[in-house]
């Protein structure tokens, strides 16, 4: 039962309604992340659609026609922006929805990417990914963006309240009517992250100045890194899909052995492989799995707060030996 | 002079181990993978490591969501798919009319949709294509174990049946007529063919593998006709690309399993020019044939 694409678009423009607010507010959250502040602020205001669901990898997303349907039919759709989402421009075109599209990284101090060197990212599957030049070139356009800025934004949460901030101020001004519950709910959860951040400033403080160097698989941390005074170095750059050197692995190991990296973390949705073989060769044991996107609801995190806290707690654990 | 040297080529497999590991794997796929190749590209099936690189999809993909990212189950399910598509395109080509690049073609692509649908299937969309192929830098003991096996299983079948599959590639209707063997030894190549593949797929990623298969059998074509000396050429090419595409992804800073195949493509491009039956070298000849 393949219905073509276009028919799809055209059959949800036709049945949409006219953006007239009868029942709830509809919002597309691009990943799982965002996705999770919306149902904070929006409760039960809100008929939410997440395109890159758990575990799912945004970096190499390709979206499916229930996507642009979904899309099509929204009244608020919540990016990162800063690149990440390489489909979103073309699903927004795709799909023909009028709806607001809102970058939740708006007011937020971006970093520079920590991939310094452009090389290009010849990944070894270029021919996989043929199969579908849509997709080739989804990841084209969200690569050659990704050497500016770290998109990764949410790893701190002072950023994740700026996040929710922008996603009250959105609902807000697409429902009106429900604006004070959307305010109470961003408020109440906004009390959680502070407390959520004072635990984890709490956590790493704990940390000595000479153990604060840690190794990871994919750099997602950056802004972790900076907000708690960590740093994380990576094998793999900023995105899932470029292939490391052997001078960059061969680099990260002479690093580890100088600078004496306290600990090693593997990472949902990357590949462990190069990062045990890392951990085998100085003698550093993988201290536990780090999440940078929401797990399954059954893995440790399953929501921003566990997340976050998930990744702190291992971190500490790992280093302190806990 | 010496230590410039030490320092080049050798320090960095001293130093660290995953270059080690690296050149280790890439080495002992080049052992069994080049002669294969050379067989592949005499019986113009060059193009068969590319269609099977996709064919097997399904089999890993079924192996990966049974038992998440571990190589075993992930070997042998794309193992089984590979071999269905390498054996079904086989049958096809000698039972129909149907050559076997076409039916190969019909083989691959089901399997390749049938791959992508259960892959889409798992709800999250993780690429797995990233995940399920392994990468030359990260070289685990089990994968290490894995490439041994297949390189012993390969070198010990092809060896075992050398004259036959010289006789299968070059002169099919000769065998046939001298022994009803002609069918079992294709099949057997196959086997071995999607062995290489799939081994390698997994513990070195796909473009690696059907780079080191291709591209020395491609290059040593230039250089000799005997069957012997070109699986030898074309292992001893695969070996020096593997070093040296191993140095420059050290020393450049470029991803290792291109580095690796580029350096083959270079020896494939010299060979083109410059081999006893390349570019320069045939054109004298030919002229000399004319005026003679």
């Amino acid at each position: 039962m393949k219905v073509p694409f276009s028919a799809l678009v055209l059959a949800a423009l036709v049945l949409a309604p006219l953006p007239a607010l009868a029942g709830p507010l509809k919002v597309v959250a691009s990943f799982s992340v965002i996705g999770d502040f919306a149902k904070q602020v929006g409760g039960d205001h809100i008929d939410l659609t997440t395109i890159v669901g758990a575990n799912g990898d945004i970096h190499v997303y390709e979206p499916t026609p229930a996507d642009a349907v979904a899309m099509s039919k929204a009244d608020v759709i919540l990016a990162n922006g800063l690149a990440l989402e390489g489909f979103l421009d073309r699903l927004v075109t795709a799909s023909g929805t009028k709806a607001q599209l809102v970058e939740l990284t708006k007011g937020i101090t971006p970093l520079a990417s920590t991939e310094a060197d452009d090389h290009d990212h010849d990944h070894e599957d270029a021919d996989h990914d043929e199969e579908d030049a849509d997709h080739d070139h989804a990841d084209e356009e969200g690569h050659h963006h990704h050497g500016d800025l770290d998109p990764h934004a949410w790893q701190s949460v002072a950023n994740a309240e700026i996040y929710v901030k922008n996603i009250e101020t959105a609902f807000c001004a697409a429902d009106p009517d429900n604006c004070p519950d959307y305010t109470a709910n961003a408020a109440a959860y906004l009390d959680k992250l502070e407390g959520l951040d004072a635990d984890i400033h709490e956590m790493i403080d704990a940390i000595p100045a000479n153990k604060r160097i840690i190794i990871t698989s994919h750099d997602a941390f950056a802004y972790f890194g900076h907000e708690y005074g960590l740093s994380f170095l990576a094998p793999q750059g900023v995105s899932t899909e470029a292939e490391p050197s052997a001078a960059d692995v061969a680099n990260l190991i002479r690093q580890i052995r100088d600078e004496h990296a306290a600990a090693l973390f593997t990472e949902n949705v990357t590949d462990p492989r190069v990062v045990e073989q890392i951990a085998e060769e100085t003698g550093i044991s993988v201290g536990g799995e780090l999440y940078a996107l929401l797990s399954g609801p059954d893995a440790p995190a399953a929501t921003y707060l566990d997340m976050e806290r998930h990744n702190a707690e291992t971190i500490s654990a790992a280093i302190l030996g806990k | 002079m010496i230590d410039a040297i030490y320092g080049f080529a050798i320090a960095p497999f001293v130093e660290f181990t995953f270059m080690q590991r690296a050149l280790a794997g890439a080495l002992m796929l080049s052992i069994s993978a080049s002669p294969v190749g050379v067989f592949l590209m005499l019986r113009r099936m060059s193009l068969t490591g590319d269609a099977m690189s996709h064919a097997i999809l399904p089999g890993v993909a079924v192996g990966f969501l049974l038992f998440g990212l571990d190589l075993v189950p992930m070997t042998v399910g794309g193992l089984i798919a590979g071999l269905i598509v390498a054996f079904g395109a086989g049958a096809i080509s000698r039972l129909t009319s149907q050559r076997e690049d076409a039916s190969l073609a019909a083989f691959h692509l089901i399997s390749l949709a049938l791959g992508v649908l259960i892959v889409s299937m798992r709800g999250s969309s993780i690429d797995l294509m990233h995940v399920l192929f392994g990468s030359v830098l990260g070289l685990t003991d089990e994968a290490i174990t894995v490439i041994a096996v297949i390189v012993v299983t390969s070198l010990v079948a092809m060896s075992t049946f050398w004259r036959a599959l010289v006789a299968e590639c070059l002169d099919p209707l000769f065998l046939r007529s001298v022994s009803r063997l002609g069918p079992a030894v294709h099949f057997l190549f196959l086997g071995v063919v999607v062995l290489n593949l799939v081994g390698g797929f997994l513990a070195l990623g796909t473009l690696l593998s059907v780079g080191l298969m291709m591209l020395p059998a491609a290059a040593a074509r230039f250089w000799t006709s005997r069957v012997e000396t070109m699986a030898l050429t074309a292992i001893a090419i695969a070996a020096a690309s593997s070093i040296s595409g191993l140095l420059l992804s050290y020393h450049a800073a470029l991803p290792a399993g291109p580095a690796i195949v580029l350096s083959a493509g270079a020896v494939y491009v010299v060979s083109l020019a410059f081999g006893t039956t390349g570019i320069l070298n045939s054109h004298t000849t030919k002229g000399q044939h004319r005026t003679a």
